[in-house]
């Protein structure tokens, strides 16, 4: 292993185009990052998820087993605004590899040059709840911003081992047109629903909103990470009453009890939605988070219109 | 920007516009001001407690924080903690991150790694008090707080289990532990961790330490503390906002050289915390400890606690204790803590 490491090393700093036996050590925050550094990397990398695909992002525990794989790590790729902040500076800290610490190569924020949304144009406070001052850090569910994220995995894997620049070029080239092939479908399938009112469990899904030209009007929580209220529940209801929200969509890691109660009470459509690969088993890639999704609203919104 | 990379197709509208600029914060004054926190710790007690007096308020223990990456090569961590009369350093030293070998150094005043607990800082801890063990063996309730080095590395196991192991220096200056007279007479510290990840739900994390320095008895008078600690987590992680638990245990033993012969003294403590919802836990905790200058005392005791957290940020714990102090007087007592934290946000306990 460390002979492995020693090798990928001096590949970086002399930058040989030889064949390396050894492969580029790819740890991401999100299982949906380790797919698309998989789709760009193919045989060259090798990809670690620290968050499952089902797991709260915000809410990852900082297991001394994560440094082990940070300490071997060539590249860290995170989500940045401030989404690991409740576990990642402790185990880079911990990791003794200086070369994933922010500000090396072997650092990628994901969201540098993504389309970042609600970005705070106020003072915030805590008293928003658990707002995140640098904009809304869920911006991978607009496939767009893929786009953007597997380019810039594609260029920051051809520093860190130039020998492989025409496989992550010609890689790259084949997950864009994909994704290309499959924006087209997703939006053809989703087109009928422009306009559609939802209303979401967490601050989850406004780059996802926006991509497909939904509309969110609300939340089950009352603010961000604060769990539901009796008296927002109620407004929420009236909500979705008043304007005849078809669906409301909870992502897998919160508790179904609330959002049951309110379509009980309303009509409205409770349907699970998945932010990230791995969320089921059926979701094997980054392309198919959206497949998935996308499915499931058409059939929850059979027979709504 | 990134759009004009020309991609081999066009992309489907509708395609929005990246933002121009990286998603960096914004420039200020203060930009290289360390983060700072400050948490709050107000401890009511109801009851009658002859051996330990606490007031029926106090505001004790807060910690105000200061941390920031230093260079290239380090990062600095401050930690002062604060009474209602009185500061101290409860921690401050320098982490060299950047060494070989998966080496790590910490230099300065620390909380010293021997056992889980007392490398703990107050608003961690699943109780609003510390464990018997701790003022019992380790001589005080701020337990062993050191100033000195220590360096640590990691030992790969097969499996992808992680080892520690921690060797630590100090000066050997901690209230009725360790009193060093001469320069030469130091204290010194040995941690070896072990974690493994049982299933995606559940791990363990076990320790040993040993430990051993001058306790200023006598010019030649040594104390040898060695202890074991066991954490098992139950995290599922799809509902893990909701369901958690958390078992844990430590046996301390101290021996200790004094005029009057050697002592022995024995302690330990068991815990287990059960989150049954978003924010609600409850726990339950036994204890039993001989003090280490005098083992023929044992005091004893089984707490039960209710935590509410409104917020990461705010807590609010009741604790009924029951203590039993030398196998002869026993205390009743009813301990209400809220704490609360401002400024940056650090890391989630683990």
């Amino acid at each position: 292993m460390k002979s492995m490491r020693t090798v990928s090393v001096v590949l970086v700093l002399a930058g040989f185009a030889a064949s390396a036996q050894a492969k580029i050590r790819v740890v991401t925050s999100l299982a949906d990052f380790a797919s698309i550094a998989d789709a760009v990397g193919g045989d060259r990398v090798e990809t670690f998820a620290l968050a499952k695909g089902y797991q709260d992002p915000h809410f990852v525990d900082a297991k001394p087993s994560f440094i082990l794989k940070l300490s071997r790590a060539d590249l860290l790729i995170v989500a940045g605004l401030e989404l690991e902040i409740g576990y990642l500076p402790p185990l880079i800290d911990q990791s003794r590899n200086e070369k994933i610490h922010p500000g090396s190569p072997g650092y990628l924020d994901a969201s540098v040059g993504c389309d970042i949304l609600q970005r705070p144009t106020e003072v915030v406070t805590r008293a928003m709840g658990d707002v995140h001052p640098y904009g809304n850090p869920h911006y991978w569910t607009d496939p767009e911003n893929g786009r953007v994220i597997a380019r810039a995995i594609a260029a920051r894997l051809t520093e860190l081992d130039p020998a492989g620049k025409a496989v992550y070029e010609a890689n790259l080239a084949t997950f864009e047109t994909g994704l290309t092939a499959k924006e087209k479908e997703w939006q053809a399938r989703m087109a009928p629903f422009a306009g559609t009112k939802i209303v979401t469990f967490h601050e989850s899904w406004p780059n996802l909103a926006k991509y497909f030209r939904l509309e969110i009007v609300g939340t089950v929580e009352p603010k961000p990470g604060i769990p539901p209220s009796p008296s927002h529940t109620l407004e929420i209801i009236n909500l979705i009453s008043g304007d005849k929200v078809p669906v409301i969509l909870v992502e897998p890691y919160f508790d179904i009890k609330t959002p049951q109660y309110i379509g009980d009470k309303t009509g409205a459509v409770v349907l699970t939605f998945y932010p990230s690969v791995g969320g089921i088993p059926e979701i094997k890639d980054y392309i198919g988070v959206f497949d998935y999704d996308v499915n499931a609203f058409v059939n929850a919104m059979r027979g709504k219109k | 920007m990134a759009q004009e990379a020309s991609p081999p197709q066009p992309a489907p509208a509708p395609t929005p516009s990246p933002t121009p600029a990286p998603a960096a914060p914004a420039q200020t004054a203060n930009y290289f001001n360390p983060a700072i926190s400050v948490i709050g710790n107000l401890l009511a007690v109801a009851g009658q407690n002859q051996v330990e007096n606490l007031p029926s308020f106090s505001l004790r223990e807060s910690e105000i924080g200061f941390q920031a990456v230093v260079d290239p090569y380090a990062r600095a961590d401050f930690f002062f903690s604060v009474g209602e009369n009185d500061i101290s350093v409860e921690e401050g030293y320098l982490t060299l991150t950047a060494l070989p070998w998966d080496l790590q150094m910490k230099l300065g005043r620390m909380r010293v790694a021997f056992g889980k607990v007392n490398t703990l800082h107050l608003h961690v801890l699943p109780w609003p008090d510390e464990p018997l063990p701790i003022p019992d063996i380790l001589g005080s309730e701020d337990g062993w707080i050191e100033t000195g080095g220590s360096i640590s590395r990691l030992i790969p196991l097969p499996g992808d289990v992680f080892s520690e192991l921690t060797l630590q220096v100090f000066r050997g200056d901690s209230p009725n532990l360790f009193a060093a007279s001469t320069h030469g007479g130091l204290a010194y510290n040995g941690h070896y961790r072990v974690f493994a990840d049982l299933s995606d739900s559940t791990n363990i994390d076990v320790g040993a330490s040993y430990a051993f320095g001058p306790n200023g008895t006598t010019t030649t008078a040594m104390t040898n503390l060695s202890g074991v600690d066991a954490v098992f987590r139950w995290k599922p992680l799809r509902t893990g906002l909701y369901r958690q638990l958390v078992l844990r245990g430590e046996l301390y033993h101290s021996n200790r050289e004094q005029p009057d012969g050697t002592q022995n003294a024995t302690g330990w403590y068991m815990s287990g915390e059960y989150q049954f919802a978003r924010r609600w836990w409850v726990g339950a905790r036994g204890e039993s400890s001989q003090v280490a200058v005098d083992a023929a005392i044992k005091n004893r005791g089984a707490a039960a606690t209710l935590t509410f957290n409104p917020s990461e940020f705010t807590q609010f714990r009741g604790e009924l204790r029951r203590r039993r102090y030398a196998d002869s007087y026993t205390a009743n007592e009813l301990l209400f803590q809220v704490q609360f934290a401002i400024g940056a946000h650090g890391a989630h306990p683990f």
